[in-house]
């Protein structure tokens, strides 16, 4: 196949979805590449270094088109590009079917195979080709050194000669593939850095990223980010209070505030509220990653660095992954090639569009004629859902009455039972016993009946000094010994000045260690 | 008055035994509670020498003096890691005691009833004066309370005696019977049965049946302890404890003395609700722990894959160094290597570290209840540290490093996994879902039930060779 890549006439765009390195892989996989001539330009690549690389240079996007079976862009092609090309042609790019429904129809009526770079499934087998991920990497890289560059003092602290600089306070919201790189670049930079984020479970990934996690309280059932394919879900407008007051809380403290909260399908949640900036130290330096959507900030302007009122630098712009074209190239470059590699899973040229891939299936949203979006949910989950608690099956009141009185009864049954079975064996022995033996008898029974309830509470811990006291207390034959030994035949005497010997090394011995063993027994 | 003296006085000492047992619900309450235990005793040895019955007093203290300092000398001298050993040695005491005390009944009746035949009315006194009032069905019963008394007593003697070879190294440790098994025992059982009732029925000498039925019952005891294997020693000891309670009130029934009836009671209960708990922490039937050895094992075990990797000090160091909070379980081999000491000192310096530092103990460890616990606090671990299984089973998924010392059976996945495994269904400390498992053992061998141990092959287990004492030892240099 013939696979080709346009040049992105968007003002500011320097980025190109084929480098010289991916158009290599892309030879090895059997398809022959094409670029219109000066495509790479913005990301340093010349026309030389793509021929090189065995890529023909065609002269215009119009021959380009007209040469190629798969046209790769970075932004999503105009509707000038759909109208020039031919049915069964396939087209790779960005292209937020969500918003662009138009150009959805245009390219169903064309017949043209659409496939959307930022539909790509995140499923852990295609995130090799998640341009989302690796342009949000991109962009909270370049955000953190927009701000620096903004910001007229240090990141790091510093104890110099000319006296003591303090770390810079970095506040990170959203904790997202931007706002974790953010937070990375913040930290290496030497910032102290705080990050915020409504998906608790990203907790953890901050603090291994060396941020601080900015806790809420708050008790509401937390949404699950696994359930959302780890995108952040809107949040309740209580929920939304408590965050709003955590930041006026933190705004005087911050240096930079990089604000990166976007919700999928959705215009960006306002979080840093006019008066949070007008708090803020004259200096400060506000970076909103969102601002393509209207902007975390209320102060941003798209794709413009303002200055506030107070002197805070807001900065607005949306051309991050451009601004940094040649690492932005590649790693977008790299994406296109995987998807392109996985059209073609013989590896000989021939794209197979295998519609019950999870993978691209999730990406194509138009398809022979058809508006293939939204797709349906991918056959894995995004993010393994966390196993549901084991909740005990809550009973109704009324089944828990039945469940207790049951097992009341039961109880009482047994309980009858044994004491009308003990009680019978009782008057059976009574019958034959003598008087003197059954009083006795009921001695017995009630020191059996203390002994169970005063063992159970014996903690665990001391079961060895219990056996070694119990030892010692069962000498207490040693009474026997002594009442006998005065009585009768020297055999006697002999027998019982034995067991009165032993009981009583028993005696002195078991209270011995038990005294040696309980003494041991020390609190920290 | 004299007597109504001796009566309040075994009130009283039964309230104090009470108390001492109860007062073990704690380990702060247990140091007063060893107290009312001497108190109690000491009262009721004082009362019964001033009460009826007392005779030879001079003979008494002697004897008393004598076994004092044995048994002093004994307790000052032993090892903690010796106490099973010797409250087994103590348990035979106390069984031969009742057996002994139990012939002096049948000596003293056969001689009051001889006098009484012969019609003569001697001034008795001592316990022949109690024996001397008795009507014929209480001497029917008397009997049966001297068959009682000393058939169990020498059960508990020579099964101690074994228990305590078992205990100390000088038996065998693994089950061991006599061809014929529990048919021996059961058939030993029926002939002391029908001697008892030759006894009873007082044809020929009372004594003659009874010194038979003491000999089958010193062969049972020493065939049944013979035939229980040294893992299932705790229960054994706890069984052992138990019996000597009981003796020793069925002994109390012959004299009427309530104060022996009670206290025998007590210990008995005790006993047996100690052998009740072990037999459940380790998901076994108390019978067929009595009846020795492993039953119910239906297939073959699970085939373990992998290979037991070992490590060196400076591995186990490292992941200390790294680790923020580790889990101790030690076992047996801890007790025989004698490394608590060791282990106490380890435990010292990485809670210095400001680690978090628990021990984890099963119910089980060790061959005593509570063994454990007892060894740890010698080394001076502090308590509150010390966990019961319960208590630290759900944290092992949080922890970063376990590590094992000398125990197998009691951390042995195979209880969960693998339902041939013998002991399938015991509860176990799940120490392989900690981020790593360290294993000190001696070598590569089987643990005292000899089951292999899967969790040795885990991918998260390094094995730690060498005595245990030795490898902590060298462990101490090497964590900061």
């Amino acid at each position: 196949m013939k696979i080709g890549a346009l040049k992105d006439n968007h003002p500011g765009e320097a980025r190109v979805a084929i480098t010289p390195a991916s158009a290599g892989h892309l030879g090895k996989l059997g398809h022959e590449v094409f670029i219109q001539t000066g495509a790479g330009i913005g990301a340093g690549f010349s026309d030389e270094d793509y021929t090189k690389a065995n890529v023909t240079v065609c002269a215009s996007s119009a021959e380009l088109i007209g040469a190629v079976d798969v046209v790769a862009k970075v932004r999503q092609p105009s509707e000038a590009e759909i109208d020039q090309m031919r049915e069964g042609q396939t087209v790779i790019s960005f292209f937020y079917p969500a918003q662009n429904a138009e150009l959805l129809a245009k390219a169903k009526d064309q017949g043209v195979t659409a496939i959307a770079m930022d539909m790509v499934p995140r499923i852990s087998r295609a995130q090799k080709m998640d341009a989302l991920s690796s342009m949000a990497n991109i962009a909270g890289y370049r955000s953190v050194i927009e701000a620096a560059n903004n910001f007229g003092r240090f990141f790091t602290g510093q104890v110099t000669a000319a006296g003591k600089v303090p770390p810079a306070k970095v506040l990170v919201v959203g904790a997202g593939v931007a706002g974790l790189a953010a937070i990375g670049t913040s930290v290496s930079l030497g910032a102290q850095v705080y990050a915020f984020d409504v998906r608790p479970e990203v907790s953890e990934q901050i603090e291994s990223m060396g941020a601080e996690f900015v806790y809420l309280e708050f008790d509401q059932p937390t949404a699950d980010g696994a359930a959302t394919g780890g995108y952040a879900a809107p949040s309740s407008p209580e929920f939304r209070e408590k965050q709003l007051a955590k930041f006026r809380e933190l705004a005087p403290q911050m240096d930079i505030v990089i604000t990166t909260a976007l919700i999928p399908g959705r215009d960006a949640p306002v979080l840093w509220t006019a008066d949070m900036v007008a708090a803020m130290k004259p200096g400060s330096v506000i970076v909103d990653l969102a601002a393509e959507k209207g902007g975390n900030c209320e102060l941003t302007v798209m794709d413009e660095r303002i200055v506030s009122d107070n002197g805070v630098v807001v900065v607005g712009y949306t051309d991050f992954p451009s601004r940094m074209g040649a690492q932005a190239s590649e790693l977008y470059g790299n994406n296109v090639r995987h998807f392109i590699a996985d059209l073609t899973p013989k590896k000989d040229g021939v794209i197979d569009h295998n519609m019950e891939d999870d993978v691209i299936r999730g990406a194509t949203v138009v398809h022979d004629h058809d508006v293939t979006w939204p797709p349906p949910p991918p056959k894995v989950a995004a993010i393994a859902a966390q196993k549901p608690k084991e909740k005990a099956k809550v009973l109704t009141a009324e089944e828990r009455r039945a469940a207790e009185a049951a097992a009341f009864k039961a109880d009482t049954k047994k309980q009858v039972g044994i004491l009308a079975g003990g009680g019978l064996l009782l008057l059976l022995i009574g019958l034959v016993a003598p008087v003197s033996f059954m009083s006795h008898f009921i001695v017995f029974v009630l020191a059996c009946f203390i002994g169970f309830r005063v063992i159970w509470n014996v903690a665990h811990s001391l079961h060895t000094p219990l056996m070694a006291i119990t030892n010692a207390i069962s000498s207490i034959i040693i009474l026997g010994a002594l009442m006998q030994i005065g009585s009768g035949s020297w055999w006697v005497v002999l027998l019982g000045a034995l067991a009165v010997l032993m009981a009583s090394i028993n005696i002195f011995g078991g209270f011995m260690v038990t005294r040696r063993m309980l003494a041991m027994f020390q609190k920290s | 008055m004299e007597y109504g003296f001796t009566t309040a006085a075994y009130v009283v000492a039964s309230v104090l035994f009470i108390l001492s047992l109860g007062g073990l619900s704690g380990q702060e309450s247990a140091k007063r509670a060893i107290w009312y235990g001497i108190a109690g005793m000491a009262l009721a040895v004082l009362a019964t020498l001033f009460g009826p019955g007392a005779g030879n007093w001079l003979l008494s203290l002697v004897m008393i003096a004598i076994g004092g300092t044995i048994g002093w000398i004994v307790a000052k001298r032993v090892q903690m890691t010796e106490m099973p050993q010797l409250v087994a040695a103590m348990h035979s005491l106390v069984g031969l005691a009742a057996v002994f005390v139990g012939f002096n009944a049948q000596i003293e009746l056969a001689r009051v009833m001889r006098l009484r035949a012969e019609g003569i009315e001697e001034v008795m006194h001592g316990f022949a004066a109690i024996l001397a009032h008795k009507t014929p069905a209480e001497i029917a019963m008397l009997k049966i309370e001297v068959f009682l008394g000393i058939f169990i007593g020498a059960v508990t003697f020579t099964g101690s005696v074994v228990a305590f070879g078992k205990l100390a190294g000088r038996v065998d440790g693994k089950p061991n019977k006599l061809p014929g098994g529990h048919m021996l025992n059961a058939g030993a059982l029926a002939l002391a049965v029908l001697f008892g009732i030759l006894y009873f029925t007082g044809i020929g000498s009372g004594v003659f049946w009874l010194v038979l039925v003491t000999l089958l019952a010193f062969f049972i005891g020493y065939h049944l302890i013979m035939g229980i294997g040294g893992a299932d020693m705790p229960v054994v000891v706890s069984m052992l404890n138990s019996y000597s309670g009981w003796a020793a009130a069925s002994i109390g029934f012959t004299l009427g003395n309530d104060l022996l009836i009670v206290t025998g009671a007590l210990v008995g209960s005790s006993g047996a609700i100690l052998s009740y708990i072990m037999c459940k922490a380790m998901n076994r039937n108390f019978v067929s722990v009595i009846l020795g050895g492993f039953g119910g094992t239906t297939g073959p075990a699970a085939e373990i894959e992998g290979e037991q990797i070992a490590i060196d000090a400076d591995g186990v160091a490292g992941a200390l160094n790294d680790a923020d909070s580790v889990v101790i379980v030690p076992g047996y081999g801890m007790a025989v290597a004698q490394a608590q000491g060791a282990v106490s000192e380890l435990t010292r310096k990485l809670r210095a570290a400001g680690k978090n530092v628990r021990f984890a103990i099963h119910p089980v460890a060790g061959r005593l209840p509570g063994h454990m616990n007892v060894l740890l606090a010698e080394a001076k671990v502090p308590y509150d540290i010390v966990l019961e299984m319960d208590e630290i089973n759900d944290d092992f998924p949080t922890t970063d490093v376990v590590i094992i010392i000398g125990s197998n059976d009691i951390v042995n996945p195979a209880a969960q996994d693998d339902p041939n495994s013998p002991i399938a269904g015991m509860p176990v400390l799940e120490v392989w879902k900690a981020k790593q498992v360290f294993v000190s053992k001696r070598g590569q061998g089987t643990g005292y039930s000899g089951i292999e141990n899967p969790l040795f092959f885990k991918d998260n287990t390094r094995m730690f060779y060498g005595d245990a004492k030795d490898s902590i030892n060298k462990l101490l240099p090497l964590v900061d």
